[in-house]
């Protein structure tokens, strides 16, 4: 009697949940969604990018053109941003400056990623006096002075490259490969925790025992299980590096003139601040803005790969 | 305690050494020559640039140079400005006490800020106080130092003009008025370093006391009913604070960064527009010595937050 009913009544409610499949990707995509400002801040630095991309096939004033009749005039239909102290069109430069001011932040964010990924995992996988040893030059960089460093090295390379590359992709060289140098400790610390604890997971030793080796280990199993993490401290790293950039540029040590990154905009516009404030306004509001949208798409993407935290 | 400190002080003998390598390796993997403006210089024959070069030892293997340069530094030869003329230490003695007045301030200026909005977001979180908070802190360390700068500048200099945008070392007044406008001069590169560490601290104030707020002790403290103020302030607060600290010594770097900017923009004559200085004037010592005393800087305060750990908590023991 007792044995004809159903063993359990909720064994049919848990049925059709288990039927509908969520991917993580797809998990991370829903969770990332309810985070409002990161999905704004997507929107406003995919357009950035797109303006910065496509905007001086579309707006075909050069950056350079001299024009001492409209010297320092505020914006207008026939310069949107307004001029500078040569005439020159500040919309057509910002657009141009904008290409190199993004492309600095990823470059130097895919060299930290890439050289903090491969020290964190060496020192992770290996232990022992090599980790030791890892840790120390990881530490020994955070307590590094990296503004002055970055001056430094700058200062005494700069004319070496500049020869070697060309003034414009010579300084992109060594702000991108300086700025990744000095941003890769982070990065390197995170992904050895994470081997730390994903090394002694079953399914590493599941790998293991199925034969597999300790580079296969390595990167088929752990690091794509480490990189939630790293994403975010890659985007952190982005906004950084845009902010280093413009830094440099700001002291006069980053692009030359004729470059006109952000940063190098705000310090040619400096000294003209109490007549044309909007000149130094723009280049700054664009570096917040893009800094901004980075930040908070990082903590919307922090939010989207915790698994643990419950939204 | 004082062998613990001891002990501390001797595991920075490594990292200094770490540090003056790096340095000196920088230095000696750069193309160019100390000596280029002799050599270029008709008036200097060929021998007495040869003997220079040998009295300098250029031409020595780069060991030998570095442990030179190194005996010179252990023993107070720091070197000689070439555009200042006067020695490389007394230039930094000079500069060196504005930059930590400045750093200093805006330092505890920054606590000021992180540590009540933080704490006070925690106690209530995604309550509209912890969002507003939220986002101002987001604004905040958005904005560059040099943008805050600017901005700075251009509301309370120019369109209100209260206060001086130009730092002035030399100010010909006595007494309180020497003070008082030592403040007003000072309140803009302070406020912006401090408001823009203030704002990143914050979040982690906020996050740090949010993870131990939820902690059975803390329900303890509250069931045997002490009153809210003591069980956050003396309970909550002294146990959040060990990451803060941690974070607090670890953003020095770049804050002295923060420093090097806010100091170019408005002038201040600190050690750090004495770096941007001889770099763009081509002062070798002086640059070496600059970096050299902020690593040192930065080191000074991971000493101290490590003394601060065991005096928060007292689990932490100095053995």
């Amino acid at each position: 009697m007792a044995g004809s009913t159903l063993a359990s009544p909720t064994a049919d409610g848990g049925l059709p949940a288990r039927a509908r499949h969520v991917s993580p990707g797809r998990e991370a995509l829903r969770r990332f969604r309810r985070h409002r400002m990161a999905v704004a801040s997507v929107f406003v630095l995919a357009t950035m990018v797109l303006l910065v991309a496509f905007g001086p096939w579309l707006w075909r004033v050069p950056i350079n053109e001299i024009d001492f009749t409209s010297r320092l005039v505020g914006p207008s239909l026939k310069h949107p941003f307004g001029t500078d102290d040569l005439g020159q069109d500040l919309f057509a430069r910002m657009l141009y400056g904008g290409r190199i001011s993004l492309a600095v932040g990823f470059a130097s964010m895919i060299v930290a990623i890439l050289v903090g990924v491969i020290v964190g995992a060496v020192a992770g996988i290996s232990r022992g006096s090599v980790d030791a040893a890892l840790m120390w030059v990881t530490d020994l960089f955070l307590s590094l002075p990296q503004l002055p460093l970055l001056l430094l090295v700058i200062y005494l390379f700069r004319d070496a490259l500049k020869g070697a590359f060309g003034p414009e992709l010579g300084i992109f060289i060594l702000i991108v490969a300086v700025i990744g140098a000095f941003r890769w400790m982070p990065v390197a610390r995170l992904v050895r925790a994470q081997f730390f604890s994903l090394r002694e997971k079953e399914f590493v030793e599941a790998a293991r025992a199925l034969g597999a080796s300790t580079p296969r280990t390595v990167v088929r199993h752990i690091l794509p299980n480490s990189l939630g993490p790293v994403i975010v401290a890659g985007t952190i790293d982005v906004a950084a590096a845009i902010i280093a950039e413009s830094t440099l540029s700001f002291l006069g040590l980053g692009f030359p003139p004729d470059i006109p990154s952000w940063g190098r905009l705000l310090f040619d516009a400096k000294d003209y601040l109490d007549i044309a404030p909007h000149w130094a306004l723009i280049p700054g509001a664009a570096i917040f803005l893009a800094v901004l949208s980075i930040s908070f798409i990082g903590d919307g993407l922090r939010d989207a790969l915790d698994p643990r935290k419950v939204m | 305690m004082s062998q613990y400190i001891l002990r501390r002080l001797l595991i920075l003998v490594p990292s200094l050494l770490g540090i003056s390598i790096v340095l000196f390796t920088v230095l000696a993997l750069a193309p160019g020559d100390p000596f280029e403006e002799l050599a270029t210089n008709p008036n200097v024959p060929a021998e007495v640039r040869q003997m220079l070069r040998a009295k300098f030892g250029i031409d020595d293997p780069v060991y030998i140079r570095y442990f030179r340069w190194l005996a010179a530094m252990v023993n107070g030869d720091w070197g000689f400005s070439f555009i200042s003329r006067i020695d490389v230490d007394q230039l930094i003695l000079q500069r060196l006490p504005v930059t930590l007045v400045v750093i200093g301030s805006s330092q505890i200026l920054a606590l000021l800020v992180a540590l009540p909005v933080g704490i006070y977001a925690a106690m209530r979180p995604y309550s509209l106080f912890d969002q507003i908070a939220n986002t101002l802190a987001f604004i905040g360390f958005s904005l560059p130092t040099f943008f805050t700068g600017l901005l700075f500048i251009l509301v309370f200099s120019i369109y209100l003009d209260w206060l001086p945008f130009v730092y002035r070392a030399d100010i010909d007044a006595t007494g309180w008025r020497w003070w008082w406008e030592h403040v007003r001069q000072s309140i803009m590169p302070v406020a912006v370093l401090g408001l823009f560490q203030g704002a990143s601290w914050t979040r982690f104030v906020r996050s740090a006391v949010l993870d131990v707020i939820r902690l059975d002790y803390v329900t303890t403290a509250r069931a045997k009913g002490l009153s809210e103020r003591v069980v956050v302030l003396k309970h909550v607060v002294r146990n959040a604070m060990i990451p803060v600290v941690t974070l607090v010594a670890l953003s020095m770097p770049a804050v002295v960064g923060g420093a090097i900017v806010t100091e170019q923009i408005f002038r201040v004559p600190g050690i750090g527009s004495l770096l941007i200085e001889s770099i763009l004037r081509n002062d070798t010592p002086v640059i070496m010595a600059v970096t050299f005393v902020v690593s040192c800087l930065v080191l000074a305060f991971n000493l101290i937050a490590d003394l601060l750990y065991g005096w928060l908590d007292p689990r932490i023991s100095y053995r």
